[in-house]
């Protein structure tokens, strides 16, 4: 079967600094692929490529088989790319309902059928209590799901996760990873950036290991964790400590 | 209540002019409405949208000289400058917004301060259109009574106040805040920021330029240095929209009727009325200091100070 996102010899430059150097991978229909390595690795840049906020300096991403890459991120997200960031971006004097209801719009037309997936969304994330709050008084958590809620209002076939776990307490963590798991079973595609090792480990289906901006590892949880190579990158680390 | 206020103070309006005020108090009235077209304009874009504009100015101006030129140069009526400063203002509102709209904050509070003064210098020097310095006289004037002039204006505002209502509560309205709140949010949601920005921006323009075109008419006399004045149209514009309210859909209206009649007042007081624009910018900072959501946006707050003064 054909995989539903292809990242072909991708590099991203920032003048002399190379964030990402080829790096190729696929995600297949329906999987959670963990994407993970140190800090600055270039999980996020990797993103931004996938979603359109950089053009690759190199290489193509592919969707569904038609290159995105070069696309705007609303050209992007319109063929079914969402995406959630790392540092929450809440529209934050609208209510909770008014941010998903705003990323509803792109496939509702009007505001009637706006209102019904967005609240669909807020109770599939469990915010549909807190929907009249204005963004800017949630908790991190709740900011944190607020993300999930408004990328799944757009109706996505591929969600890209940036940390979406981060800085959460074990109650919050246990919330997000058991949407992640539910959105799996809706049968959305899943690309996630963790840091939390046990979270990854749990949640992916299959692992891709960046570090200076390049691919060192793929593979499922058990074989990274034995990979030699990542454990020095990366586990080595934690391990030690 | 609230429902029924907008159609309530319409009728209200539309009564005034059967008072029998005198002619300047209608002047009065119809510059307050004039003000609260243009500070609902500027909102769309600035308020909702949070494009901040420093050059209104130039929407007006080329309001105003689209039914000065066609009165001066093709023999209509000035009235036409109505409908066609629509065409005109979009014209240049998309030319303005090519070159602006790809600035963001502050950058585009800058990029459009320079075209308002861009657009008063042509204006100035394209004599052979535009009588430069010398202006543009309408000799004939349409009604030497006033109450047409407020019906025509009390009409814009309301198709105005319609409009923005519409526009706000619809999926545009949702964009333009999102783009406001978090344009790169607003991108990866799926809303062509730069599209959408274009949007405000013309409708803005538009409607601005209505005011422009209406106020040639009315005024019976242009010149650049007035109808593309930085002080006393583009900056009078925002202080319109932050003294009332931004964002808020009555804020331009209660922030036109305190700008106008506290410029009249401080006008009429001697000695101090050549330094309103001092007295303008320090209200302006007592306003941003202390109500910064304006009048309406800050009405709870006024309450509780007001409740607070009558219990102690």
């Amino acid at each position: 079967m054909k995989p539903l996102l292809e990242v072909n010899g991708v590099s991203r430059f920032f003048g002399g600094l190379a964030a990402v150097t080829g790096v190729s991978f696929s995600v297949k229909k329906g999987e959670i692929l963990g994407l993970i390595g140190p800090n600055g690795a270039g999980k996020t840049t990797l993103f931004n490529v996938v979603n359109g906020f950089y053009p690759p300096s190199r290489g193509e991403v592919l969707f569904k088989g038609k290159r995105i890459s070069g696309l705007k991120p609303h050209q992007i997200c319109r063929l079914g790319v969402a995406r959630t960031f790392q540092v929450v971006k809440p529209l934050q004097r609208m209510s909770v309902l008014d941010n998903v209801i705003a990323s509803a719009f792109v496939r509702a037309n009007s505001r009637a059928r706006a209102d019904e997936i967005a609240i669909e969304a807020l109770r599939f994330t469990g915010l549909y209590d807190d929907r009249d709050v204005i963004s800017k008084g949630l908790p991190l958590g709740k900011r944190k799901r607020l993300e999930i809620a408004r990328a799944l209002a757009t109706q996505p076939e591929m969600i890209l996760f940036d940390e979406s776990c981060a800085g959460l307490n074990p109650t919050e963590l246990g919330h997000s990873i058991e949407i992640i798991r539910k959105i799996k079973e809706r049968g959305l595609t899943i690309m996630v950036i963790e840091h939390h090792m046990k979270v990854i480990m749990s949640i992916s289906d299959r692992i891709v290991v960046l570090n200076y901006g390049e691919k060192i590892a793929e593979g499922t949880p058990a074989e990274i964790t034995a990979n030699p190579l990542v454990i020095e990158a990366y586990l080595g680390a934690s391990q030690g400590a | 209540m609230k429902r029924i206020l907008p159609p309530v103070i319409l009728v209200l309006l539309a009564l005034l002019p059967l008072l029998g005020l005198s002619s300047y108090w209608m002047h009065i009235f119809i510059l307050v409405i004039m003000w609260a077209v243009i500070g609902m304009a500027w909102n769309l874009l600035g308020g909702y949208c949070g494009q901040v504009s420093f050059g209104h100015a130039a929407f007006f101006g080329v309001g105003a000289y689209t039914a000065g030129i066609l009165y001066n140069k093709a023999g209509l009526s000035g009235w036409w400058g109505l409908p066609l400063s629509i065409v005109a203002v979009t014209a240049s509102a998309l030319v303005i917004g090519f070159i602006c709209l790809r600035l963001r904050g502050p950058f585009f509070a800058l990029g459009t301060l320079a075209m308002g003064v861009i657009l008063r210098v042509t204006t100035e020097n394209l004599r052979s259109l535009t009588e430069g310095d010398l202006g543009i006289m309408i000799r004939e004037r349409t009604w030497t009574e006033k109450t047409w002039y407020f019906y025509i204006i009390l009409s814009i505002a309301a198709s105005t106040y319609f409009v923005v209502r519409k526009v706000i509560e619809s999926k545009l309205g949702y964009y333009f805040v999102a783009i406001r709140e978090d344009q790169d949010a607003a991108e990866s949601l799926g809303i062509n920021t730069t599209f959408y920005k274009n949007i405000a921006l013309c409708l803005s323009a538009v409607i601005t330029g209505i005011a422009g075109a209406f106020y040639t008419n009315y005024m019976g006399y242009i010149d650049p240095k007035v109808v593309f004045a930085l002080h006393d149209i583009s900056i009078v514009t925002i202080m319109v929209v932050m003294v009332g309210g931004v964002a808020t859909f009555w804020g331009p209206a209660v922030g036109a009727v305190i700008m106008v009649l506290l410029a009249e007042l401080i006008r009429s007081i001697p000695k101090l009325g050549a330094a309103h624009h001092t007295l303008f910018g320090i209200l302006l900072i007592v306003i941003i200091i202390f109500l910064p959501n304006g009048i309406v946006g800050d009405l709870p707050k006024l309450r509780k100070i007001f409740r607070l003064g009558r219990t102690s």
